[in-house]
């Protein structure tokens, strides 16, 4: 475990590598990932934020199916803007994370092993990805431009009624991406904020 | 001397089109002045993971112009600012009718998301209307019109705090950096920080509104609250939050401090927090 967590401090000091990862994610890839690290995801990813996270709960907790199969998959807190003519999806950057943390550890305890989003995350949810070894990355907030270049295809999958907070399949290719937390219990906010701060704590 | 002769018409059609054009170029086109500012930001950032994440909103203001598309996906609140001259009578109908309908074909044709809802019920009302106009009244007999679409990640941070008068400078700075660590990661740093000091309640609220629209490098006149800007910089700047809260030297692009006198019981303060993408146009009609 040391040894793993080694490489997850958030001390590299250069992008000469890029790991390209692809979805599902399997556990053997997951443990190799550290914070601070840059990766480049591809394969199929779900967008959801506030209105389809408190749907997933009600379903769950009336023992109905999700739409999607949460094993191994990647949830990407997501509103994008309208795709004008003739593109696949419209500006797609992450939205604040926080708001879906009050669902997150039940999702995850039922096999979802990646989260993209922007912002930090609580306790709880930070202790279910250590239990159940899940990651949380973070997209670029306002970079949602670029974002939508690495998007292949977009397909909403459940509730359209819901506008820019539907459910939508999006196939990815080399998303650019930064691991915030690992499973080893190490979050980029934390370590990458302590390495530069230079003046007092407020 | 009050000749009609004197005032000039402006046809609601000429605002109605100008709102419109300037929302969608003002969410599309980063202006130049803030490129600038980020690219100055990849030399000074000293964190490798800063400097990419400062790479990537360069690559992303390039990627929005080549493909007219929203710099970010959360175009916002229209926040719209006019400056009416005096000797300027409006035609057509009601001036702020003209906005809301600028912005709602702006938002439509532009493929702008609409992010105005219902407060209780999340219920979006659909044209991203009704949008915050705030006007004033000037000399002269033009109309200048400033839009500033805003978005809820940073708007998020802003706060009003009626200080006591002892508290002085050092309580404004502490009230400052307080804000902007509570914030950390979530207004999506390098942020620009507006501090509006003095009047009343909502009159500070507006300067530092105001003081986030200052183009970044700009130094208050006032040489002591010139001081204190970069006074300001420097200490948010040493919080290593840096670029998207992943650590790093280069937390805010820049802090603007407006301030007026204020009522002798008190010491209002308001910060502001402006996101990187720093979304301004203006045009005078």
């Amino acid at each position: 475990m040391t040894g793993k967590a080694r490489r997850t401090d958030g001390k590299r000091n250069s992008y000469s590598m890029e790991k390209k990862i692809r979805t599902p994610l399997e556990g053997d890839v997951i443990r190799l990932l550290g914070a601070g690290e840059k990766v480049l995801l591809s394969g199929y990813i779900y967008t959801a934020r506030d209105a389809a996270h408190k749907r997933f709960a009600e379903t769950i907790k009336a023992g109905g199916q999700l739409p999607l199969e949460l094993k191994g998959q990647v949830i990407y807190y997501c509103g994008p803007s309208p795709a004008p003519p003739g593109r696949v999806i419209g500006s797609c950057g992450p939205t604040t994370s926080s708001r879906m943390d009050a669902y997150a550890p039940k999702l995850i305890s039922l096999g979802l092993k990646g989260m993209i989003g922007k912002g930090r995350r609580s306790p709880a949810v930070r202790d279910a990805m250590k239990q159940h070894e899940a990651v949380y990355f973070g997209a670029t907030g306002g970079a949602g431009a670029l974002i939508s270049r690495s998007v292949v295809s977009a397909e909403v999958i459940a509730y359209e009624d819901l506008g820019p907070e539907a459910v939508v399949r999006l196939e990815v290719r080399d998303m650019p991406l930064f691991v915030i937390n690992d499973i080893y219990g190490n979050d980029l906010y934390e370590t990458g904020v302590e390495r530069y701060r230079s003046g007092p704590l407020y | 001397m009050r000749g009609e002769e004197t005032m000039r018409d402006i046809h609601t059609d000429e605002i109605i089109s100008a709102i419109e054009n300037l929302f969608i170029d003002a969410n599309i086109n980063l202006p130049e002045n803030v490129y600038k500012a980020i690219s100055d930001a990849v030399e000074k950032e000293r964190s490798p993971v800063g400097k990419e994440v400062l790479k990537e909103l360069l690559r992303n203001a390039d990627a929005a112009r080549q493909e007219h598309m929203p710099i970010c996906q959360d175009t916002g609140v229209a926040v719209t600012f006019l400056e009416v001259g005096q000797d300027v009578h409006i035609v057509g109908g009601g001036l702020a009718e003209a906005v809301s309908e600028g912005v709602r074909r702006a938002y439509k044709k532009g493929y702008l998301r609409k992010s105005c809802c219902h407060p209780f019920s999340r219920k979006n009302t659909g044209d991203n209307t009704p949008p915050v106009i705030h006007a004033k009244i000037v000399p002269g007999d033009k109309l200048k019109i400033t839009v500033l679409p805003k978005g809820g990640g940073s708007e998020n941070y802003g706060e009003v705090r009626m200080l006591v008068p002892a508290q002085g400078r050092d309580g404004v700075k502490t009230f400052v950096l307080e804000m902007v660590k509570k914030g950390g990661p979530n207004p999506c740093p390098p942020i620009i920080v507006g501090v509006g000091i003095g009047g009343n309640f909502e009159t500070s609220a507006m300067l530092s509104k105001e003081a986030i629209m200052v183009p970044i490098g700009e130094r208050n006149a006032d040489e002591e609250l010139a001081a204190m800007e970069m006074e300001l910089l420097g200490e948010i700047n040493r919080t290593g939050i840096g670029p998207q809260g992943y650590g790093g030297t280069v937390t805010a692009l820049d802090v603007h401090i407006r301030m007026v006198p204020c009522h002798l019981a008190s010491l209002p303060v308001a910060v502001n927090i402006q996101c990187h993408a720093h979304r301004i146009r203006e045009m005078v009609l």
